[in-house]
């Protein structure tokens, strides 16, 4: 899970990192609110998970009421690049000296966390990899071992930090280090991590993802999944507990195995056509899974045609296709569906969706996935 | 030959006495694996079906001799679980647990490295391995796997998905191609096994003549393999990688399973391995058709 700006802010918070003081605004009194709280002058900032947020006119600096006023009502429901904003943050601006780049990430090659850490703040970091390579620190941390001020010190020093900044910003690595691991992050940046003239280091930007495999452990977490940017589909597909993601093409696609659904993505696209989602029913694949699986498909009004691709292993292929039969007979379907059906009992499971007395037009059996794809894609052409 | 588990493997079952554990326990009893044990505390002395229960892992391996675990317990249990196995001396662990949090599989990893390095991890969130005919630990459907030929050749599967390892295994029952040993590595970010663990090994067992290898995005444990097999494996391969068109920064269902910052795409991915003189196909059904095609050359 991604968290907004503000969220990784208060989430830093938790682990003791500087950050601004400041508040979280839905509207433009409330943005005033929040603007007398962090005192004049503060920044007025866009929440939205998306970067370039600054260029599109979403970061904003006020020094009185008015101006809060002006800028607030200008970016609260501004679209960058596709995100509406609907929350801004408000805090006490900074003096910056100097700006720094530092994030901590599971580095998968190697098993080990990995700090990135570089004078060069306040840019993307991925161009700095490409413009100048060694100025990006890379150090590796072993996960039993974590890593201690004196290695960080040392990272900071190699990274070629002012001076007067070394211990600031390596107590903050090891703080920050804290909040990646104890606090289950996927990833925990922040750029820029900057250097205030009165030698204070503090984290003006908070970029944190989340590993959602953690969430039994943080409770905390609740407030965030409540702010989530979800579409209509993917709300659906969460209360109903299936591994959905939303998509923009006309396929509606069920499959078995995550690896199996993301092939049924690949082969629909490989015969010209393109998916509407993504969407594992798991193992099991009985009625009330499919049931639910075909509500969500159905509440997509793009979805021309429903490809349900199952590989049946230890549930036989001729229990899926009861459960399809009886889920047909539950979700009033807009748009037809073809299955590919393979593996055990297959053969089975393709007699009894021949004899269900469903119309063709309904639902079409082929046995392969590529066939399959082929009808599939034709239908929503079609359609 | 196989690798990781033959007949010989005793297995005992961490979580026996659970829904998972005692429905695929069962199962790979039933295929002939040899289950020896389970283990739950406060079940010693009890049996599921014949098979002794445990409270723990030292006791069941004293009493059985037990050489392999398969962990099915929840995720929040995993790690302890995994590192009981390991102090016990069990040899080869197979967990199947899915939505283990990355920080304790990255620690769970580390630990054994350091203190347990003839430990082997296969998993977590993995399908499991099948040496048909032999040993099958975990969730496969057994009956779906040709069993291997004296004669050979053989093919050894490794891959990160479950269905596409039935998908992949069904296909070659199919075209009577027979499997020395079909190996899941598993979805998550940090894999106990990795692809270049299982290619080492089919390298050199006698009993595997082809490899077929089932990626994903995400990572680039893939990659490695490519340069693996550069200067490693003679054995012809071909390959499948599962999302040429998953969006950018979105967990494909597998927590491993993520396109981010431009790096882990299907596209580099198959770059890497065709350079590597595998052959790729652009589905399953054509990795284990262009596998077919191998094996009539051998």
């Amino acid at each position: 899970m991604d968290l907004f700006e503000y969220q990784g802010k208060q989430y830093f918070a938790r682990y003791d990192i500087a950050v601004s003081a400041g508040g979280v605004a839905l509207t433009v009194d409330e943005a005033v609110k929040q603007a007398e709280l962090a005192q004049y002058p503060v920044v007025i900032k866009a929440q939205v998970q998306v970067g370039g947020r600054g260029k599109a006119g979403g970061i904003k600096l006020a020094n009185n009421a008015d101006e809060v006023r002006t800028h607030a009502k200008n970016i609260l429901g501004m679209d960058i690049k596709g995100h509406i904003v609907k929350r801004i943050w408000v805090e006490h601006a900074s003096d910056i000296d100097q700006e720094y780049y530092a994030s901590f990430t599971l580095d998968r090659s190697a098993k080990r966390h990995l700090l990135m850490l570089s004078a060069q703040g306040g840019v993307e970091i991925e161009q700095v990899a490409v413009t100048d390579p060694t100025a990006i620190v890379k150090l590796y941390v072993n996960p039993i071992e974590g890593l201690s001020f004196d290695s960080a010190r040392r990272a900071v020093v190699d990274a070629r930090i002012s001076e007067k900044a070394v211990d600031g910003v390596a107590a903050m690595l090891v703080k920050l280090y804290e909040c990646f691991t104890k606090g289950d992050c996927d990833l925990a940046e922040i750029n820029p991590l900057i250097l205030k003239p009165n030698g204070e280091v503090h984290a003006l930007d908070a970029k944190v993802t989340l590993d959602d495999n953690a969430a039994f452990r943080h409770p905390e977490w609740d407030e965030y999944r409540a702010t989530e940017e979800l579409d209509e589909r993917e709300k659906l597909a969460r209360e109903k507990n299936l591994q959905y993601i939303g998509l923009d093409g006309t396929v509606g696609i069920i499959a078995n195995g995550a690896g199996l659904a993301m092939s049924t993505l690949d082969v629909v696209n490989q015969v010209g056509g393109q998916a509407a989602n993504f969407l594992d029913i798991g193992g099991g694949a009985n009625a009330e899974l499919m049931t639910s699986a075909l509500e969500v498909i159905n509440s997509d009004t793009k979805v021309k045609s429903i490809f349900i691709n199952i590989f049946g292993g230890i549930t036989r292929g001729d229990e899926v296709a009861k459960g399809i039969v009886e889920a047909m007979k539950r979700v009033k379907l807009r748009a037809p569906i073809v299955i590919r059906l393979d593996g055990t009992n297959a053969k089975e499971g393709r007699e009894i969706i021949a004899n269900a007395g469903i119309a063709e037009s309904q639902l079409i059996s082929r046995a392969t996935m590529l066939e399959a794809a082929r009808v599939a894609v034709e239908l929503a052409g079609k359609n | 030959m196989a690798i990781f588990v033959n007949e010989n493997t005793k297995v005992l079952v961490q979580g026996l006495t659970g829904g998972q554990g005692r429905f695929h326990g069962l199962r790979n009893r039933d295929y002939g694996t040899q289950v020896v044990a389970g283990v739950t505390p406060g079940k010693a002395g009890q049996d599921v079906e014949g098979i002794p229960m445990y409270d723990t892992v030292d006791a069941a391996v004293a009493a059985t001799g037990a050489t392999a675990s398969f962990i099915a317990v929840p995720p929040k249990a995993a790690p302890a679980a995994i590192l009981e196995a390991a102090r016990a001396g069990i040899g080869f662990i197979v967990c199947i647990t899915e939505g283990v949090p990355a920080q304790d599989e990255a620690r769970v990893f580390a630990t054994l490295q350091r203190d347990f390095p003839k430990t082997r991890l296969l998993g977590p969130n993995c399908p499991g391995i099948i040496s048909p005919g032999k040993c099958n630990i975990g969730i496969t459907a057994g009956e779906i796997a040709a069993l291997p030929t004296k004669s050979g050749p053989n093919v050894g599967i490794v891959s990160r998905s479950g269905t596409l390892t039935y998908q992949a295994l069904y296909e070659l029952k199919q075209l009577k191609i027979g499997v020395s040993t079909c190996v899941g590595i598993g979805g998550d970010p940090v894999p106990g096994t990795s692809f270049v663990d299982c290619l080492a090994e089919f390298q050199s067992d006698p009993e595997t003549h082809a490899i077929i290898m089932i990626g994903e995005i995400g990572g680039s444990a893939e990659e490695e393999a490519a340069e693996f097999i550069m200067t490693h494996v003679t054995k012809p391969m071909s390959a499948y990688i599962a999302g040429v068109t998953a969006p950018a920064g979105k967990k494909m269902g597998h927590a491993g399973a993520i396109v981010s910052g431009g790096k882990g795409t299907a596209q580099g991915k198959m770059d890497a391995l065709r350079s590597a003189g595998v052959k790729i196909g652009l589905n399953p059904t054509e990795a284990c058709e262009l596998m077919a095609q191998i094996v009539l050359g051998l």
